[in-house]
């Protein structure tokens, strides 16, 4: 939503973020924005530091031993160290490299997890259609309507990824993040991922970290280029790829390293 | 600057809480177990000191008591059975692991879990009606043409030593195999296949890769089993014959620390014999503890290399 | 020349290969006769003497014939139930504890003192219930006998929690994290759910256990050749039947201790079959 005509509203923002493990810096003094309802890609070599990066935004990077962090991070113009994290991942939701759909639940109740864990008990209307739209809006619908109360691990890895991104959406969150979502899958699955995005966007703001070039320029409409820690470049997909303003941005995306 | 936000009802702090209480009722609970048993020991340390280890008559009647023929009973019983056990308990487990198909393995591990399943009491009763009588003739034929072994040189009368040692045997049998086999499950493939590779026989793998490599699990492991069997109470006070003599060959009849509790302690009048039971109990925890303590560091240093 | 000694080596080894071989069979073999020669035994002479009586009847007076063991069974149950209901919460949450917090010295200490509480001899942990219960009040229980138990299956059930939970893989708890679930709820409805079947089938495995324990009752429960159902007073059992039937000199008594080992042997190894096979094809596996 666009404040006023000119000024363009960044759902979040990061200021001068520094994030150790234990004495090991893993990030630099990060400082980006993060436009709402548009994809922004976060690519860079392996260790660099994007997967930590975005586990900052739904503060699960603190949750791991020997974290540490400074600067700050603002949802919606508010730093979210100050905010209660548990509210905080309802509005930022994640999907994980590997599809991780509980097992012991079936597709229905997957879908639903984020009340049914939280004890949030839905009248079978209600929770009827919340499972339709998500799983339409996550593209599962069509394959799975008949199959609602069978084990998710029946379904194929793309299929099991896309229920783990209804299963995000259910909770109505405002942002997306996706952690490299496509890594374990095939490419037709990665496709139908990508388009997905393409779709989601127009509601959500999306984030998605890869390690695949090509999909954050078929997919994103900003990338940040992360290495070793180091903001290197971050700006329009277009201009990252076709006209780097940074040398080692340029090698990364040339294939000299990575 | 990481902050955590307040919140209103806490189920983490009271989830952390009531885990943190039950950890702490356990600890307390071991706590209370070893100064209960000291406690109620004091009067007999206080009768007898350290002699009570070393002495030998045990009389209530005269109010004399002496540890000595029970703790012989309880070691000689448990480092035999176990002595005995570690060929078979390597031999199982190469068997599971290396020598059988997958599902023949799988059926003796499925079988040897079965038998630690059965209860000691019943093995006991199979002890009384079936193993007595068998041993009371090998015992016959031992005496019979052995009695000058001073071992063997005692009337045979079928319960005593050797059964017990016997049926020690069969109940930590299966405990053995299975630290043997979890020591065995950790050699690396590599080392096997690079041993095949140059041309070694099955047995000859064996001897040089598996063996050695689970050098600590099986000293570790036989530690455990030592302290085991020292525990094991029901079957052996069925076949051991309740004697309160020093056994002297290994058909005598005698008892271990934990098969005179078994036989006396309900019939135990009078401070001092209670105490003295009690400390009885006192040294068997202590020496069971040592015992697996050194088991369990062995077996621990050969997970780390 | 050099060849024929080779040979004559290689024929050496593969001679020492096969006898070694034939030993580890013949072993193996001696392990598992015990298994037969037990259960064949029991299950023999306890069938040939079982009859429906045993279960209907309470014990028959010394020198008659006939009589059950119905007050074992009963006394038995109660018993195990007593224990279970100390045991299994506590056993659980510690496992919980051990398997979800975070590492500290205490969370190290209650490790060891875990490890100790199992390598107790189960007739040391009934004498110190005697000291503990049994004198304060004055007289033997089913209570006494349960608490027993229940300190027999707790580092048991404490340590088989754990290791399910730990097989739980840290992606599900992430997941549901993710979400916006708390912790506690994400430990309970997350990885205690997946790893329920294990923790299950140790649960079920430590009650069979339990349920063929003497020692620890001698000094507890006493026994008695009465039926009761009060649970401060003594009461039967049937490993103790078990006991005092088979040291009885009475073959009365005797025929009844098959019988009765009989029971108790199906029951335990029906239990540990099947624990073995169903639930843990039910429980969660990893792809």
């Amino acid at each position: 939503m666009k404040e006023d005509g000119m000024k363009e509203s960044f759902i979040i923002q990061v200021r001068g973020l520094f994030a150790y493990y234990g004495r090991n810096q893993v990030l630099k003094n990060i400082n980006l924005n993060i436009e709402e309802n548009k994809i922004t890609a976060i690519i860079g070599p392996s260790g660099c530091g994007k997967t930590t990066l975005i586990r900052c935004f739904n503060r699960l990077f603190e949750m791991a031993p020997d974290s540490s962090s400074s600067g700050s991070i603002l949802y919606k113009d508010n730093d979210i160290a100050l905010h209660d994290p548990i509210d905080l991942r309802r509005e930022i939701g994640m999907v994980f490299q590997r599809a991780n759909p509980f097992p012991t639940m079936h597709i229905y109740n997957n879908v639903l997890a984020g009340y049914h864990l939280n004890g949030r008990h839905l009248k079978k209307s209600d929770a009827d259609r919340i499972v339709e739209e998500t799983l339409k809006k996550a593209a599962l619908w069509d394959e799975v309507r008949d199959k609602l109360f069978q084990s998710p691990q029946r379904l194929s890895g793309g299929q099991q990824q896309r229920l783990c991104i209804a299963r995000t959406i259910a909770v109505c969150p405002k942002v997306i993040l996706l952690d490299e979502p496509c890594a374990a899958l095939d490419p037709i699955s990665t496709y139908r991922i990508e388009e997905l995005m393409l779709t989601l966007k127009k509601d959500y703001t999306i984030v998605i970290v890869t390690h695949n070039m090509q999909q954050a320029a078929r997919v994103s409409d900003y990338t940040a280029f992360l290495m070793l820690g180091n903001l290197i470049e971050f700006g329009l997909t277009n201009q990252i790829f076709t006209s780097p303003k940074n040398k080692r941005t340029e090698e990364y995306i040339t294939g000299r390293f990575g | 600057m990481n902050k955590k936000a307040k919140s209103v009802f806490n189920g983490d702090k009271v989830f952390r809480d009531v885990l943190f209480l039950t950890a702490g009722f356990i600890v307390i609970l071991l706590i209370i177990i070893f100064i209960l048993l000291i406690h109620h020991s004091r009067p007999s340390i206080g009768a007898f000191g350290l002699g009570f280890l070393f002495r030998q008559r045990w009389n209530p009647g005269s109010n004399k008591f002496g540890a000595l023929p029970f703790i012989a009973g309880t070691l000689i019983t448990s480092a035999g059975a176990v002595l005995i056990t570690i060929p078979f308990s390597i031999s199982t487990s190469l068997f599971i692991k290396e020598y059988a198909s997958s599902w023949l393995g799988n059926l003796i591990s499925h079988m040897v879990d079965l038998l630690a399943a059965i209860p000691s009491v019943i093995i006991g009763m199979w002890g009384i009606f079936v193993l007595v009588p068998v041993m009371r003739s090998i015992e016959m034929i031992l005496y019979s043409h052995f009695a000058f072994i001073p071992l063997f040189n005692a009337p045979p009368i079928g319960v005593g030593l050797l059964s017990a040692i016997f049926i020690l045997v069969i109940m930590t049998l299966p405990y053995s195999i299975s630290i043997t086999r979890d020591s065995m499950v950790q050699v690396p493939v590599s080392l096997k296949e690079g041993a095949y590779a140059l041309g070694a026989t099955r047995w000859r793998m064996v001897r040089s890769v598996i063996i050695p490599y689970c050098k600590n699990g099986i000293i570790g492991g036989t530690m455990l089993a030592l302290g085991r069997a020292m525990g094991e109470t029901m079957a052996v006070t069925m076949v051991i014959g309740n004697s309160t003599r020093l056994p002297r060959t290994l058909f005598d009849p005698a008892n271990t620390i934990a098969s005179l509790l078994a036989n006396q302690f309900n019939e135990a009048s009078g401070t001092l014999y209670v105490s003295s039971l009690i400390q009885l109990a006192l040294i068997l925890f202590i020496i069971s503890l040592l015992i697996n303590i050194t088991g369990r560091i062995i077996v621990h240093k050969m997970k780390m290399t | 020349m050099t060849i024929m000694m080779l040979r004559l080596g290689y024929k050496y080894q593969k001679f020492q290969d096969r006898l070694a071989t034939c030993v580890v069979y013949f072993l193996t073999f001696l392990t598992v006769l015990p298994l037969f020669l037990v259960v064949g035994y029991i299950v023999l002479n306890g069938f040939r003497h079982f009859s429906l009586d045993l279960l209907i009847k309470n014990p028959a007076p010394v020198g008659e014939a006939g009589g059950g063991v119905l007050n074992g069974i009963i006394g038995s149950v109660i018993i195990i139930v007593i224990a279970a209901l100390m045991g299994i919460p506590i056993g659980v949450l510690g496992g919980v504890y051990l398997a979800e917090a975070k590492e500290s010295r205490f969370k190290h200490i209650l490790r060891i003192a875990v490890e100790i509480l199992q390598g107790i001899p189960s007739i040391v942990i009934g004498i110190v219930v005697y000291l503990l219960i049994v004198l304060p009040m004055r007289g033997f229980s089913a209570l006494a006998g349960g608490v027993a138990l229940a300190i027999i299956m707790l580092p048991v059930i404490v340590i088989s929690t754990e290791e399910s939970l730990r097989l739980v893989p840290h992606e599900l708890k992430e997941a549901g994290i993710a979400l916006g679930v708390p912790g506690w709820r994400v430990s309970l409805f997350v990885v205690l759910r997946t790893g329920l079947g294990g923790v299950i089938s140790g649960i079920l495995l430590s009650l069979s256990r339990i349920a063929g324990e003497t020692a620890p009752l001698l000094f507890t429960v006493l026994g008695s050749q009465f039926f009761s159902l009060k649970i401060t007073q003594p009461m039967a059992a049937l490993p103790l039947q078990i006991f005092n039937y088979s040291i009885s000199p009475y073959p009365e008594w005797h025929s009844i201790g098959f019988a009765v080992s009989f029971l108790l042997l199906i029951f335990i190894l029906t239990i540990n079959i099947m624990t073995r096979t169903v639930i843990e094809k039910m429980s969660y596996k990893r792809r």
